[in-house]
């Protein structure tokens, strides 16, 4: 089938390239290219696009770091006291706990959140007829919205300009990701990653088991001072400790709450459901009125798969050179869009305030591990 | 698809000597000529599942029937929300993946691809046996990002074409 479509071409009416031969060594060398290569978002991608991250990832490290670090002081300095006057378990659950918390932080970093791809080039000028034929005659074109009711409720779709298409619900533009994604709940610096719909239960089971684990090298710490009868330093560590662990679990409290109402950060800052705003008796459309349905749907509903399709091939047509040329022609013919409005506001960050206390934590944790009561040798 | 390996030999004896058919010859060599492409948006009456409209596109009077349209995009609503059913057998999956700290979905495959594999091949069967003899051709929502089911129409060739 290939010989027959090179053989019909006329090399001298071609103007984009001589040689049909150096067309197909060009296309054999795009035809490897995967999708992730060529994604247009603000993402990095490693082993070959299995893996997904934000462009900034500067802090997962740290907080890789600073789990590592204090859990294997707690295992090199706590667990040997406490095995022999307690129990063996100790270490068992701290080493459970451990690899829960880790393995839940990397699956939410690494995961695509629920990234929704870019509309292709005839469904944006689909979208434009559209809106065109609905009637705005004015030179500027109207705020981009649409509103359509869920559950009898009213609710706004707006049109998204970088990806080109009307937001899904619960849809949003992270503009550090540079990607719209499903049912956003924010952008996390410590994970390095958007948190959305495919990989929020990691979140909160990363955020859950930290609680956990937190808690339970607090109680040990605090049992191994208590032990070793110092109570003078161990007062002072017991409320920089507890000042710390507070926001965790304040975190997993406020997620909680989140999961159980099924709402997202990005809604409830908003306030998008709040009694305030909605003047008749209405709340959030997606609820399921029922807080153990909303928790069974948010953790242990089925797992969607990925839009973005990152280790599929690029299609043959689109990489090759020689047909983008009257692709191009045709394409100018359909897409004409109008230059689109200043970029709209990036969503709310609002992990920052309650995650930079946690930092806190990490460091004041180290404290009493590190401080022998005896008076021996100190660690820093 | 066989639609498109026929479009694309298609050419062999239509040899038009104008120019106009030279700038457009490798266009469509590459793809079949296409008259136009219809969207199917989402419903979102019912929240955020995966559904999509019945509204029957004006585009398509001409080449298919409403009831036919109509079966098609019933059985893949039914599809996606068989995918999305929230059900006992769901949950045991989440939970049984909460209680591996979700490595299992590593080595397992989810409810929701294996029913994506049945839309595949449910769309694959309507294009041979619906789509593609009217000169249509479904594209599966999966490659949209489950945004549109795109139904791409073919321009008459029976001209000069000699099929």
């Amino acid at each position: 089938m290939k010989n027959c479509e090179y053989q019909q071409i006329d090399p001298r009416a071609l103007s984009v390239s001589p040689m049909s031969a150096q067309n197909r060594a060009e296309m054999k060398a795009q035809r490897s290219r995967r999708k992730w290569e060529v994604f247009p978002g603000k993402n990095r991608f490693f082993c070959d696009g299995r893996i997904i991250v934000a462009r900034q990832s500067g802090v997962l490290p740290l907080t890789l770091g600073l789990i590592v670090v204090t859990c294997g002081l707690f295992f090199a300095f706590d667990c040997p006291f406490l095995v022999e006057h307690l129990t063996v378990f100790i270490p068992v659950i701290g080493g459970v706990l451990f690899l829960f918390a880790v393995i839940s932080l990397l699956r939410t970093s690494f995961t695509d959140p629920g990234i929704l791809p870019r509309a292709t080039p005839e469904e944006a000028a689909d979208i434009e007829k559209q809106i065109d034929t609905s009637g705005s005659s004015t030179y500027r074109p109207p705020p981009r919205t649409k509103e359509i009711l869920i559950n009898q409720q009213v609710v706004k779709l707006k049109y998204c300009f970088t990806c080109k298409m009307f937001r899904p619900p619960r849809t949003s533009h992270c503009s550090l990701c540079d990607n719209c994604v499903e049912r956003f709940d924010h952008h996390c610096p410590w994970v390095g990653n958007c948190v959305g719909k495919r990989n929020y239960r990691f979140f909160y089971s990363f955020i859950i088991s930290l609680s956990f684990l937190t808690s339970f090298i607090f109680g040990c710490v605090v049992t191994h001072i208590t032990l070793r009868s110092q109570e003078g330093k161990s007062l002072i560590q017991l409320v920089i400790c507890f000042f710390s662990i507070w926001s965790i679990l304040g975190l997993s409290g406020f997620h909680t709450y989140l999961v159980a109402s099924n709402l997202t950060t990005n809604e409830d800052i908003k306030g998008s459901w709040s009694s305030k705003r909605c003047t008749e008796e209405s709340g959030n459309p997606y609820s399921y009125n029922n807080i153990i349905t909303n928790c069974c749907v948010t953790l242990c509903g089925p797992m969607p798969p990925s839009l973005i399709d990152r280790r599929g091939f690029v299609p043959l047509v689109e990489a090759s050179p020689a047909a983008s040329a009257t692709e191009i022609e045709l394409s100018c013919d359909v897409v004409r869009l109008p230059p689109p409005p200043p970029p709209p506001p990036p969503p709310p960050q609002v992990e920052w305030p309650t995650c930079s206390t946690s930092i806190c934590f990490f460091i004041s944790n180290l404290l009493p591990l590190c401080m022998k009561t005896n008076g021996s040798a100190q660690v820093f | 698809m066989k639609l498109e390996r026929r479009y694309a030999c298609a050419p062999a004896s239509d040899r038009i000597p104008s120019t106009m058919a030279e700038t457009h010859s490798l266009q469509d060599l590459r793809q079949p000529a296409v008259s136009s492409k219809v969207f199917v948006q989402r419903d979102y009456g019912s929240g955020t599942i995966s559904k999509f409209q019945t509204k029957f596109p004006s585009e398509l009077e001409s080449r298919l029937d409403k009831q036919q349209f109509d079966e098609t995009i019933q059985t893949l609503n039914n599809l996606y929300a068989e995918a999305e059913k929230l059900g006992g057998k769901s949950y045991l999956e989440g939970c049984l993946a909460c209680l591996t700290a979700y490595t299992i979905f590593l080595c397992m495959e989810t409810h929701y691809e294996k029913v994506l594999k049945k839309i595949s091949r449910y769309i694959k069967d309507q294009n041979e046996k619906i789509y593609a003899p009217r000169g249509l051709l479904l594209t599966d929502p999966i490659e949209r990002g489950l945004r549109v089911v795109e139904i791409t129409i073919y321009e008459d060739r029976s001209i000069g074409s000699g099929r």
